[in-house]
């Protein structure tokens, strides 16, 4: 009798399973038509990586290279240059996105803000070679997501000026020669 | 022309038409399974080549007829060539004895349902072929499964609807659907709809009966060495299996064509769609049962029921004659 009952029962829920199932039919479906309805990627989606300004106008960039050591499929590029009043700024700077991963590391990495994810995911191309951005591809005009930002202000190598020790959260240097009794 | 070659021209043109439109159909079923699955699992499914996809059917036909065909190189040549014909054309052979409309079918066939059952034994040795011919160990896992499971199944689908046959008195497709006039055999024969249909949905390997086949632990099963068109082959053998084990669900148990109202085309293709979508919804809801299972399933459960469903039919007709005469 138990077992002609556990007939029933196992008969009944796999009814039952055809029955939910069938239901969702008349569910709302999840699928977004992508190209026709457009994606609305959160703010800190990690997509096109663009180099930012600071809020006076100048690149962020250091290039201290911390972010090409730190991508762990190596496609970021650059050389380190110089300019008059002595700020370190990248001669080139190169971001293969073929091989980007997308993982966020560079900004991780980077000191100064300066390389950003942002949530535009639409890269695609026809041709591999124009997958590579330069800098003048990556670099924008605004500061990106830190609006106030500026690592000049704050700390920082002594740049005509600004010499050592004036930045905002800085103590002037202290001669330890003159420590001395 | 003479009449009888007359008659013989229209058989022919409507035997031709009605296997066209079977393979037709059952290669549209696999863009209709697809949108079903979807449907049942909140998404849209192929929905971008024509209007509504309906053209996804030519996409995946061009791409499977500019596949490689291969044929590994240690495998059985000519039985790995003949297994995925045997397979297609066993059920489309036997779509051959499902009438229609009283006036559009095939054959008409003294031994009708027996000729389904020659077929269907043939139709596994499709799938025996193709997992032996391939000397790979999951082709062969498949098949052998496939061969454990025919083994439980084909002796209860027998049985199960020597009811039908019994109440009919014929084995005639024909004559069995002139029988349901009244009443579908649906309802006295209950028990026997149960059983062949699940020995249907086993005997087209269609999940959760799809042992042999089980993507999931078995690469493709019996069909993993398939590539191409001879890939498509059983491909749409499987879709045919569907449309002839629905039609003969329609058949034998819901009363062929008829139905008040609409015409006996109409009739029949609602029937057979329902069960289409009926086999659509198994695969969309129910998993996969281990094989030892489904043997102790048709074993214990399955072949007893018959066997029962048998026994009190014939008693019920003993007893009616008796009481007539
Ligand atoms: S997101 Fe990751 S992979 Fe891409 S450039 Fe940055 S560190 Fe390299
Ligand atoms: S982007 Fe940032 S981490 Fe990379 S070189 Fe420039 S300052 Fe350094």
């Amino acid at each position: 009798m138990n077992y002609l009952w556990s007939l029933v029962t196992d008969f009944g829920t796999q009814l039952r399973s055809l029955w939910m199932v069938f239901s969702h039919g008349f569910r709302k479906r999840d699928t977004l038509q992508y190209p026709e309805q457009k994606v609305n990627a959160p703010p800190r989606y990690r997509g096109r990586i663009v180099l930012t300004r600071d809020p006076d106008g100048n690149e962020r960039c250091v290039a201290c290279n911390l972010c090409a050591v730190a991508c762990p499929v190596g496609c970021i590029s650059l050389q380190k240059a110089e300019s008059a009043d002595g700020r370190w700024y990248p001669e080139f700077f190169r971001i293969n996105f073929s091989r980007c991963i997308f993982c966020g590391m560079c900004e991780e990495a980077c000191p100064t803000t300066a390389i950003q994810l942002t949530p535009d995911f639409e890269l695609a191309d026809y041709k591999r070679t124009s997958l590579v951005y330069e800098k003048e591809h990556l670099l924008i005009s605004g500061p990106g997501k830190y609006p106030d930002y500026n690592f000049y202000h704050i700390a920082g190598m002594a740049i005509s000026g600004k010499p050592k020790g004036s930045g905002q959260n800085e103590a002037p240097p202290i001669d330890t020669k003159s420590l001395l009794p | 022309m003479s009449p009888e070659l007359t008659t013989i021209l229209v058989t022919v043109a409507q035997g031709i038409v009605i296997l066209l439109v079977a393979v037709l159909v059952a290669a549209y079923l696999s863009w209709v399974e697809r949108r079903l699955l979807a449907w049942w699992q909140d998404r849209y499914g192929p929905n971008r080549v024509g209007p509504f996809g309906t053209m996804q059917l030519v996409a995946d036909m061009l791409k499977m007829f500019f596949k490689e065909d291969w044929i590994p190189p240690f495998a059985d040549k000519l039985t790995f060539i003949l297994a995925p014909i045997v397979s297609m054309s066993a059920f489309m052979l036997a779509f051959a004895i499902i009438p229609i409309t009283p006036n559009w079918f095939v054959a008409d066939l003294n031994i009708g349902i027996l000729y389904f059952f020659m077929l269907a034994g043939l139709a596994v040795y499709g799938v025996l072929f193709a997992g032996w011919s391939s000397v790979s160990k999951y082709a062969l896992l498949g098949s052998l499964r496939s061969t454990a499971q025919s083994v439980s199944y084909e002796v209860f689908m027998g049985l199960s609807i020597m009811g039908v046959v019994a109440q009919a008195g014929s084995f005639n497709m024909i004559e069995i659907v002139n029988a349901q006039q009244n009443i579908w055999f649906i309802i006295p024969q209950f028990f026997g709809f149960i059983t062949f249909f699940a020995s249907g949905v086993a005997v087209t390997h269609r999940s959760p009966f799809d042992l042999p086949e089980s993507e999931a632990e078995l690469g493709a099963g019996y069909h993993t060495e398939y590539s191409g068109m001879k890939w498509g082959m059983f491909f749409v053998g499987e879709y045919v299996g569907i449309l002839l084990v629905s039609g003969l669900l329609v058949t034998l148990f819901l009363g062929g064509w008829h139905g008040p109202l609409l015409p006996p085309f109409v009739w029949f293709m609602l029937k057979i769609s329902f069960f289409i979508m009926l086999f659509i919804l198994l695969r969309a809801a129910l998993p996969r049962p281990r094989y030892d299972q489904l043997m102790s399933v048709g074993w214990k459960i399955c072949l007893p029921l018959t066997l029962i469903n048998l026994l009190l039919t014939g008693a019920i007709i003993l007893w009616q004659q008796g009481g007539g005469a």
